[in-house]
């Protein structure tokens, strides 16, 4: 406020002011209840909560599908940026549109169809049921939806890079000798090397919160194949508030130092690309 | 004679020098593009076409029996609510938000807005946990809301809350950036004219911002009419009164009526896939301006 003398727009202590009054309401007050309800535990009962065997298994699934399907998704995303942005093939826009899906979809309608589709006699489950692979109701279906939900993330941050990449360094790579791989791996990966990044801890943030779309895929068998946020509404059901609260404070704590890392990563790769220009 | 001249001999070969330095071979090409569509295939074709044929599978009559039933015609009257209630309080949010980020200089913005970005961070099951610890029978206001016969939690408001929640920084997020790169140059000017403050919202900023507005409304709207983890903790399940879309489709398929499920379900795609083709129309329209505005 002090630096409101040299501007002269009218409305900043009424918009700063509605800001922070909504924000506090909606979001920091009922946060902090999860922090003030878990401060109510001792540290055993909280370890109890937070550390039994079957809540680490969880925690064991949610990560590791989380990092599986970020990684398939940093794969073939990357692969479908590149596709959308270099190649004209028919159906190119529609393909292009339908990306999103995956934000646009609801998370029970994800969940259940692709249970039906991964299911012992869904079109692709039957496939594979004879060769003894069991995707639906394994933690395989859990790396499924996941990898379904976090598809967006790497084509979206991806594809604008790739599209403002100057032709001139590629033709002067050319002209230089250097083949297209080399070109690829030396010129154009490490510059939207930051972005494939920041898109892959992206679909990773999102996919360790999810419900939705992997409780109907995964069978949620305890030990198994029971992601984390499934175990605080078990508990929520059993009225364990603190139990649930606690295994909430974990999560919320690693979601905030996730997103504190991809505030960083932006901020790295957007100095980056200054530098560049 | 041949039947080209040397000039478009010589531009001719120019190009395919070109397009063989800077491009891949032919095959290479179509093994890329057909490796992406195989993938794609699984996880977004396969998906959008099972939701329909299960939909359909035991017939239209069944169909249209599922979703002329009772108690999904109220569901899909609460899902209508909670989005009418909470894209509009967070539409005039963002818009103040992005105003005071884009438009001065102060303290503390950049946590200001990492602080608005935390929804996307907070697991949906925590959004609609936070809001119980709060408001449920044990929570802070627990006691005080059943002395006064008020009802939070397992009822509407909760499922608003829950709502307004994750869609929390989506108009924001859009704003920002684009508030941000249009700076402030025409609403000193109008300013200098004699506007007041309201005018000059009304008159200038509004108008210059609209496509990023409807964009981040629309995105508001699908995930507001789609939220399942959240809304599930706080409704309590109650038929008729407390379920939304998702949460009657998933009820549905519990039951194993995975027809009358998937019918529900059928609606919810169908709005995914309308909320996609005016995010395309909405972009197509603000890239046109943008391009319009570098042209002056």
């Amino acid at each position: 406020m002090a630096k409101k003398h040299n501007n002269v727009l009218p409305g900043f202590n009424l918009s700063l002011g509605f800001t922070i009054f909504y924000l506090s309401l909606i979001v920091l007050i009922p946060l902090s209840a999860a922090f003030i309800k878990t401060s109510s535990l001792n540290f055993h009962e909280f370890w109890v909560a937070v550390a039994s065997p079957r809540v680490v298994a969880s925690y064991k699934l949610t990560f590791g599908a989380s990092l599986i399907g970020a990684l398939i998704n940093g794969v073939f995303g990357l692969l479908t940026a590149w596709v959308l942005t270099r190649y004209t093939f028919p159906g190119k826009r529609i393909i292009d549109a339908l990306v999103d899906l995956p934000f646009a979809l609801p998370t029970a309608v994800a969940g259940i169809a692709l249970t039906a589709i991964y299911a012992p006699n869904g079109w692709i489950g039957s496939l594979l049921a004879p060769h003894g692979i069991k995707v639906a109701f394994t933690p395989i279906g859990v790396v499924i939806a996941l990898t379904f939900i976090g598809l967006p993330f790497v084509v979206r941050t991806v594809q604008p890079v790739l599209e403002d990449l100057e032709a001139e360094t590629e033709e002067a790579a050319a002209s230089l000798g250097a083949n297209r791989w080399q070109t690829f791996s030396k010129i154009i990966f490490p510059a939207i090397a930051p972005a494939l990044l920041t898109g892959f801890s992206l679909a990773f943030a999102r996919a360790i919160g999810e419900y939705g779309s992997v409780i109907f895929i995964a069978g949620n068998m305890p030990m198994v194949s029971e992601i984390t946020p499934l175990i605080i509404i078990t508990k929520l059901e059993q009225y364990d508030y603190a139990g649930a609260t606690a295994v909430a404070v974990v999560m919320l704590v690693i979601s905030f130092l996730l997103l504190l890392a991809i505030n960083g990563l932006q901020w790295w790769s957007s100095r980056r690309n200054a530098a560049a220009i | 004679m041949s039947g080209i001249s040397t000039t478009q001999f010589s531009k001719y070969s120019a190009k395919v020098a070109k397009s063989r330095a800077t491009s891949e071979p032919v095959w290479v090409r179509w093994a890329l593009i057909s490796t992406t569509l195989l993938f794609l295939s699984l996880f977004l074709f396969m998906p959008l076409a099972a939701v329909f044929t299960e939909a359909l599978r035991k017939g239209f009559d069944t169909y249209i029996s599922a979703l002329a039933d009772a108690d999904a015609l109220s569901s899909m009257k609460l899902t209508v609510i909670a989005a009418l209630i909470a894209v509009p309080l967070n539409l005039v949010f963002g818009v103040a938000a992005a105003w005071a980020i884009a438009k001065f200089e102060f303290k503390g913005k950049s946590i200001l807005i990492t602080l608005i970005d935390l929804p996307f961070a907070v697991s949906p099951v925590i959004a609609g946990l936070i809001y119980v610890l709060i408001f449920g029978l044990q929570g802070w206001f627990g006691q005080w809301l059943s002395d006064h016969d008020l009802k939070v939690i397992f009822a509407i408001p909760g499922i608003v809350l829950a709502t307004i929640f994750v869609t929390f920084p989506f108009v924001a997020r859009e704003l920002i950036p684009l508030m941000q790169a249009q700076g402030k140059d025409e609403e000193e000017a109008a300013l200098v004219l004699g506007a007041s403050g309201w005018q000059i919202l009304w008159r200038i900023t509004l108008p210059n911002i609209k496509w990023g507005l409807l964009y981040g409304v629309i995105l508001t709207n699908a995930r507001a009419m789609g939220e399942f983890g959240a809304v599930s903790v706080v409704s309590g399940h109650i038929r008729g009164l407390t379920n939304t879309m998702p949460l009657h489709v998933e009820i549905l398929y519990n039951e194993y009526n995975y027809a009358a499920a998937f019918a529900v379900a059928s609606v919810l795609a169908l709005l995914a896939l309308v909320t996609l083709v005016l995010k395309s129309i909405v972009e197509w329209h603000a890239a046109r301006s943008a391009r319009a505005t570098e042209q002056n």
